[in-house]
């Protein structure tokens, strides 16, 4: 078990790195100079040909591209010393380079943005499974009758309905239409700020994620626990003598569940990458728009920055998977 | 074995199982299938009943409905099935609970589908018996379980109680099983298929510990198989379904010798013997299973049964055989309307697939 | 489907219900006689046509890989070792054996899907073990398999004239339009409807589809089939019917069987010849009546005790029967010596020291034991030491060299190792 961890670790880390160089030089050989952006925004638009050159000789884009991507992964691990122009800025590990748009340090607003962006992905995910499970469970139980097909075709409709719509319409009628109290107030306020707030703040965006996710999950558990109620087992739990709620719950979800964790590892995943449309509509100021703001004004240390961490946080979230699997089946952990 | 005269009075007041005219109705959209139609049987303590036939027989299902793990909203069941003198027959699910596993257990077969894989073979035993002793501790109930492992014949049984049904071999799952049946100490226990996915050397193991078993705790058996060899091995009295419906039934040795039904006869002559003469044929059904949502009419078994050219005019194809005693006595059933069977089984059927025992036979 | 799509034979023509006046049944199946007049019994050998595949010290390893961070071979499954037997043109061996004793394992060497890891397939002489998927080409129209399960072997997208057809467009050996006619051709000889090419396996019962997967292996008219436990998954009364159209198949089309299963009456009834195996061994092998009226190894008649016979019913209880105690051990790690030897009733210290020669005894018999014998009279000292050099308890003896009597090659010898006698020669 501990050699497989071990390996599948060393794996994550080999997609990071490849996806960080793809990265790299997706931006190195883009068709315009990676320094453009930098230029522009330091010469007030008027940046000629001969300061892009100054820009690009600065920034190191005319040494070649591997000792450039060697700089930048020394950066990650023990940090590097930053020369833009006159300036020099030091920039601790792990460094992810040097926004010149916001003139911060990358790793920095990351850094800021984390909490906001795990608020509401993590309560945002946490609905996906409150809702998603039990409605699930409750569906697969009553399967083929009235309350079943009720719940499977109203949620099909919830769920063709493209996210961001039914984001957006929720925001304007909680909050400009009918200005519901608690709903209408959304935004983020840190929660060592003002718990409340913060709370309070993020029930729509969790609402708007949660209601729309769950109906995925309500789908996939379904699915599952028809599955493994008719398997043999059940059978032989219910031939106990077990009681019905210890034969769904202890016997039929426990194998359902299996399934449901594997997408609930990717969304979440997802999720923790950046929720833009989301963050995009409450303004809420996380990691998904900054990522999206970034690739407005070109700040290419941002988009790669959001790029890897939207990889580590893949890799992570597989691996724990992987993790909850082992606990779930005792198959994969003895083999 | 109950001796009785006809079909209605062989229900004995001792027997703790009697099941009597149950039908067991699937509605489907193609219409309803008639699972089990009209059986009557019955099983006293400490005697084995076995119960033979094909898939789509209905003999699982029948037996099935004893413990009412049917899903009940998509089941219609009529009849009367008494279970140690309780009828179960529209008993509420908690009533039901508490003869499940309790009073009555069942083994099935694929002992790997059907023990849960997420939890330790100890903790599916420990649970069976705790649900059935709510004052019983965790550590009673682990004793218990240890002790139904090794009275099963399972080695080192302290350890392998904490082993997760994978890490077992397919004999020693169906060990567990049958101790997972026994561990409530009932007195109905009724085995589906429990031999069928095992090899020859490990069914007869089991067959040895089921047999033995039920001598210590004196329970009604109900093994249901197709394995005929099984059957006369280990039966008291046999029943055999087609479609549904009982078309043979008596005492195991009187029924498998002197068969007079000719779904009976071609399972017999349907499978070879390890000992049989090497001149006897193997004489197959004809044919398939018919559908239950369209049965056939007049008897279930005439459009593949080889034998209705015996019976005058289009009987077999126009009424339903009743189940009546042959000409071997009032507790040897069946349902067919030849009327001398045991002489056309004598003649006839033996001496293709049996030419050895024909001399023998009187 | 009705039972006259499964119903080989002449069948009351259809006129006759509907003229017919009387409300007499015309039955949809012939009559008992009739019935009984098409059924067989059980095949018998014929020796004088030689084989048609020779099996020679064939061995199937597959490496065990341990689990640890580098993956390095820490072992081998001895799935097959060392097996040698004959198929003779036109008949069938019986291969069987419990669960994990490498008799499946063989088919699929046989028919070269796996590569083995040693030893010799001669079909008509021609050494399969190591040719190339190129040079098996030709030979694959000549050994085809039937497969367990009717339900996932066949495609359920193709309908079953493709399913049928698609050898002879694969080999190329008919034009295009001839297909068609060949594939009606088959389909009515394992007693489906001609008409029913078009139709799919999903349309078909499970005894029906083991019919179309044995029409798909009669295509190219091979010489042998592999049947890896062609009647296991179907009902009792749909088995019978299944097992007397092979039999119709090998008489009408001169095919031979290497008849893979574990149900030993089936076995019997088909096979002439049968060869037990256990943990990847032949331990005995021979004629129907020397293995199953005349078994010399223990686990042969342990095996053929523990089968539950139907002729019980007359005398009541069980039969009488040799007790296997314990599982079969790892084909990782087999027992030393005699595999058999950890759950033997009458193992000895020579057991764990020298694998037993497969010893022929007969006619038609080998067996490998180092105490050959009836049930209850196998000899007190083993009649494989002075053979093997050693003495009884399996320790060199000196003055003692091994017999060249000793091999391991398909097939009988005129001479033999009497029991009696404790001496080779003619019995």
């Amino acid at each position: 078990m501990f050699a497989y961890i071990v390996k599948r670790l060393l794996a994550g880390m080999v997609v990071v790195v490849l996806i960080s160089i793809a990265v790299f030089a997706l931006f190195w050989y883009g068709p315009e100079s990676p320094a453009r952006p930098v230029c522009e925004s330091k010469t007030g638009g008027k940046c000629t040909p001969e300061r892009l050159a100054n820009f690009e000789k600065s920034l190191g884009y005319d040494n070649p591209i591997y000792e450039e991507y060697g700089k930048y992964a020394k950066g990650v691990f023990v940090g590097r010393e930053l020369t833009i122009g006159t300036q020099r800025i030091d920039c601790d590990a792990p460094c992810l380079g040097y926004s010149f748009k916001n003139n911060t340090l990358v790793w920095d607003d990351l850094v800021k943005r984390m909490p906001a962006t795990v608020s509401v992905a993590g309560g945002g995910a946490l609905l996906y499974l409150l809702l998603g499970i039990p409605i699930g469970v409750a569906a697969a139980r009553r399967r083929g009758s009235l309350t079943d097909k009720v719940l499977v075709s109203s949620f099909l409709v919830v769920s063709s309905v493209p996210y961001y719509l039914f984001a957006l319409l929720a925001w304007i009628y909680c909050t400009l239409v009918f200005e519901i109290p608690v709903l209408g107030s959304s935004g983020y306020t840190p929660f060592t700020d003002n718990p409340w707030k913060w709370a309070t703040g993020l029930l729509l965006p969790w609402l708007c994620l949660g209601l729309f996710g769950c109906t995925q999950y309500t789908r996939y558990t379904r699915g599952a626990m028809v599955e493994a109620l008719s398997e043999d087992y059940i059978r032989t739990a219910k031939a106990k003598g077990l009681p019905a709620s210890t034969v769904v719950y202890r016997h039929g979800l426990r194998s359902a569940l299996v399934p449901v964790v594997t997408v609930f590892g990717i969304d979440l995943g997802v999720l923790l990458a950046g929720t833009i449309f989301t963050e995009k509509i409450f303004e809420i100021q996380g990691i998904g728009l900054w990522g999206l703001n970034a690739v407005v004004a070109k700040d290419l240390q941002v988009v790669a920055a959001t790029a890897l961490f939207g990889a580590v946080v893949m890799v992570i979230s597989n691996l724990v998977v992987d993790l909850i699997y082992s606990v779930l089946d005792p198959r994969v952990r003895l083999s | 074995m109950t001796q009785t005269s006809t079909p209605s009075t062989r229900l004995d007041t001792d027997d703790f199982l009697v099941v009597e005219n149950l039908t067991v109705e699937f509605p489907t959209p193609d219409g309803p299938v008639r699972a089990v139609n009209d059986l009557s049987y019955s099983v006293g303590m400490g005697e084995t009943l076995g119960i033979v036939g094909e898939s789509g027989s209905g003999k699982s299902v029948s037996s099935m409905a004893v413990l009412g793990l049917h899903d009940m909203q998509r089941t219609k069941i009529t009849g009367s099935i008494r279970v140690g003198g309780t009828e179960v027959i529209g008993l509420d699910e908690s009533g039901m609970r508490k003869i499940r596993g309790n009073s009555a257990a069942m083994i099935f077969q694929d002992a790997l589908a059907a023990l849960h894989p997420f939890y330790r073979v100890g903790a599916q035993l420990a649970e069976a018996y705790v649900v059935h002793h709510p004052s019983a501790s965790k550590r009673d109930a682990r004793r218990r379980a240890i002790e139904m492992l090794d009275r099963v014949g399972i080695p080192q049984p302290d350890k392998r109680v904490d082993d997760f049904p994978h890490q077992f071999s397919g004999g020693m799952r169906q060990r567990a099983m049958i101790a997972m049946g026994l561990i409530n100490d009932p007195s109905l226990l009724i085995a589906d298929e429990p031999t069928t996915a095992l090899d020859v050397t490990v069914q007869a193991q089991i067959l040895d510990l089921l047999q033995d078993l039920q001598r210590e705790f004196n329970s009604a058996v109900i093994i249901i198989t197709h394995d005929l060899g099984v059957v006369a091995e280990m039966a008291d009295e046999v029943l055999v379904m087609y479609a549904g419906r009982c078309v043979e039934y008596g005492a195991c040795k009187e029924l498998l010798t002197h068969p007079e039904m000719p779904y009976t006869w071609g399972l017999l002559s349907s499978i070879p013997d390890v000992s049989a003469d090497t001149d006897a044929r193997l004489i197959p059904i004809p044919g398939n299973p018919p559908s239950l949502l369209d049965p056939p009419s007049g008897c279930s078994f005439h459009p593949r049964c080889a034998h209705t050219d015996k019976v005058p005019g289009a009987l077999c194809a126009t009424t339903l055989p009743e189940l009546l005693p042959g000409g071997r006595g009032a507790s040897h059933l069946k349902r067919c309307h030849l009327a001398n069977p045991d002489e056309i089984f004598a003649r006839d059927v033996l001496a293709e697939i049996a030419p050895d025992l024909v001399e023998e036979t009187p | 489907m009705t039972e006259r799509d499964a119903t080989r034979d002449e069948l009351v023509p259809e006129e006759q219900t509907t003229l017919e006046p009387e409300p007499v049944l015309v039955p949809e199946v012939p009559s008992f006689d009739k019935l009984a007049e098409q059924s067989h019994t059980a095949s018998e050998l014929d020796l004088s046509r030689g084989s048609v595949l020779e099996v020679d010290n064939l061995k199937m390893y597959f490496p065990v890989k341990s689990g640890g961070l580098i993956r390095r071979k820490i072992g081998d499954v001895q799935a097959v070792d060392g097996i040698s037997f004959e198929v003779p043109h036109g008949g069938s061996l019986g291969l069987v054996g419990e669960s994990g004793c490498g008799k499946s394992t063989t088919g699929r060497l046989i028919t070269r899907l796996y590569t083995p890891t040693g030893g010799r397939i001669l079909f008509e002489d021609k050494d399969m073990a190591e040719m190339s998927n190129r040079e098996l080409k030709p030979m694959r129209r000549q050994v085809q398999m039937i497969f367990q399960d009717p339900y996932t072997s066949l495609n359920p997208r193709h309908t079953v004239g493709s399913i049928i057809g698609a050898p002879l467009e694969v080999h190329n050996i008919v034009p295009k339009d001839k297909i068609l006619p060949r594939v009606q051709e088959l389909l009515e000889v394992v007693g489906l409807n001609p008409e029913h090419y078009n139709r799919y396996p999903n349309e078909f019962s499970g005894g029906q589809r083991q019919r179309i997967g044995i029409a798909r292996a009669l295509t190219l008219n091979p010489k042998l089939l592999v049947a890896d436990e062609p009647v296991s998954a179907l009902d009792v009364s749909i088995q019978a019917q299944v097992i007397n159209l092979l039999q119709d198949i090998q008489k009408e089309f001169d095919v031979a069987f290497l008849f893979i299963a574990h149900d030993l009456a089936v076995v019997r009834h088909f096979c002439p010849e049968i060869a037990v195996m256990y943990l990847g061994k032949i331990v005995e092998i021979g004629d129907r009546d020397s293995i199953y009226s005349n078994a010399h190894h223990p686990y042969t008649q342990a095996l053929l005790s523990a089968v539950p016979d139907i002729k019980q019913a007359s005398i009541g209880g069980r039969r009488e029967r040799i007790r296997l105690q314990g599982d079969v051990p790892s084909p990782i790690n087999p027992p030393s010596g005699c595999r058999f030897r950890t759950r033997c009733p009458i193992a000895q210290e020579i057991c764990a020291k020298h694998e037993p020669p497969l010893l022929q005894i007969g006619k038609r018999h080998k067996v490998a034991c180092h105490f050959p014998g009836p049930i209850g009279h196998h000899p007190d000292t083993p009649v494989t030491a002075p053979l093997l050099g050693t003495d009884a308890y399996g320790s060199p003896d000196p003055g003692a060299t091994p017999s060249p009597a000793i091999t391991n090659k398909p097939g009988y010898d005129d001479t033999w190792f009497d029991l009696d006698a404790k001496t080779l020669g003619r019995a």
